[in-house]
């Protein structure tokens, strides 16, 4: 890409050096029209069919089942996160949110879907965009073969907030995909301090768990995000706050300023130790 | 062909190819699209609405190529100079005949490019 970025400008400068240091004064018509001709529409027409086939070639790969057995994750999207479901084959399936776990080498098949709206979900560095359609099951199916950590988003207009719908994915050896695969099963940890201890009362006490579930409490709700081991992801708020107590603060007391239009009323109104504590417990729910 | 004859500076030609080009794209969409739900389902197969789509391009082009020809044929006639825009009958006629050589170009590269992804795509996911 930058490659041919590079020879275009280079092209073009040449000829703007050609025309006014090297040869001034009048051109050739016929020259200037074979020109026109060949920089405006061949060379253009050679070139986007050489990128449409680039581009369509590595589709039917993308878009075909992945071999028996493979991982299977069903991803959501929905105003404005990602609910994400491990349908692993031993036992059932685990929901987590916003972040999504690879082992390397290994190939995983998405099926992509939505409550609400058209979403797309695209992972730049992993493979092309695949709308999420309501009523639609759509699937892709990917081999990551680098480790590391790469950002994926929504890649299709869905509502106020689309561009704060993003996600990281983390891509790692298949022994430490399965370690945390294990913990992101697990049922949340109990909190041991007496501060984190009240963070989980208030959040039992002020209605969050009619929205979000936390594995292991009382707290079922499926409207929100899996808050089980919501200390343990990259980001939260999909990708758009660092997890740190004081963006957990910010998400919990003005919700709507982090993501304007957003699905969670701000809890602002409650005492601030409240707050604090809410978010050293979620914090800590690695 | 009588070069005042206002019949032969109609427009309609103009339009022709990129009709054709519709019609190509609208009937390659709804031919895989019936295939595909109704025909064989997920995964099936795509072989016959590939023939068909390699038949609708063919047939396509072929249209394209003969409008293509008779715009050419329109600009070749007569002797009015570059660039065709005096207001007379000789230079209506060359012009249009251009366009439509011009746009019967680029609907062939629009034809070609939708017709392009049968070689790419075997069956319906
Ligand atoms: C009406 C339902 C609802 C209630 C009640 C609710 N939430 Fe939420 N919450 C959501 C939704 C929906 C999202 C996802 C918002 C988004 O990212 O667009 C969310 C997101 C979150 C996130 C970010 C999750 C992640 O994966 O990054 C946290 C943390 C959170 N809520 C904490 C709380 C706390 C604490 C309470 C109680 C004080 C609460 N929520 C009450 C609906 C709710
Ligand atoms: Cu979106």
């Amino acid at each position: 890409m930058t490659g041919g970025a590079i020879v275009i400008w280079i092209a073009v400068i040449a000829l703007a050096i050609h025309a006014f240091r090297a040869r001034p004064g009048s051109h050739s018509g016929r020259h200037a029209n074979y020109l026109i001709l060949g920089g405006g529409a061949i060379v253009p027409t050679i070139v986007l069919t050489a990128l449409l086939i680039y581009g369509l070639a590595p589709i039917p790969a993308l878009l075909a089942p992945a071999p028996e057995g493979s991982l299977k994750i069903a991803v959501s999207g929905e105003q404005w996160w990602w609910r994400v479901r491990y349908e692993t084959s031993d036992a059932d399936a685990v929901v987590l949110a916003n972040e999504i776990h690879l082992p390397v080498g290994e190939p995983v098949e998405f099926r992509l879907e939505s409550p609400d709206v058209i979403h797309s979900f695209w992972i730049p560095a992993l493979g092309g965009k695949v709308d999420m359609i309501p009523g639609r099951v759509n699937r892709l199916s990917l081999t990551p073969t680098k480790i590391g950590v790469f950002r994926g988003a929504c890649a299709e207009y869905c509502g106020t907030s689309h561009a704060l719908m993003s996600f990281y994915v983390r891509v790692e050896e298949k022994a430490a995909f399965d370690r945390w695969l294990m913990r992101q099963r697990a049922t949340a940890l109990p909190p041991s301090t007496p501060l984190a201890k009240r963070g989980q009362a208030s959040f039992l006490a002020n209605g969050c768990g009619a929205c979000h579930a936390i594995r292991g409490t009382p707290a079922d709700g499926v409207v929100g995000p899996d808050l089980t081991h919501v200390g343990s992801r990259l980001s939260i708020g999909a990708g758009i706050l660092p997890n740190k107590p004081k963006a957990f603060v910010h998400w919990i007391a003005r919700t709507d300023q982090a993501k304007p239009g957003v699905l969670m009323p701000a809890f602002g109104m409650l005492p601030k130790a409240d707050i604090e504590a809410l978010a050293v417990y979620l914090e800590g729910l690695r | 062909m009588s070069e005042t004859a206002e019949k032969d500076q109609s427009l309609w030609l103009l339009t022709a190819s990129p009709t054709f080009w519709a019609a190509h794209f609208l009937l390659c969409y709804i031919t895989a699209a019936i295939w595909c739900a109704k025909v064989v389902g997920l995964g099936g197969s795509l072989a016959s609405a590939r023939v068909a789509i390699a038949v609708y391009t063919v047939l396509a082009l072929a249209g394209i190529g003969i409008v293509g020809r008779v715009g050419y044929r329109r600009h070749s006639h007569g002797n009015a100079t570059l660039p065709h825009d005096d207001d007379t009958p000789e230079d209506r006629h060359r012009f249009l005949g251009f366009a439509t050589l011009l746009l019967s170009a680029l609907s062939a590269v629009a034809v070609i490019y939708a017709g392009l992804v049968i070689f790419f795509f075997r069956s319906c996911y």
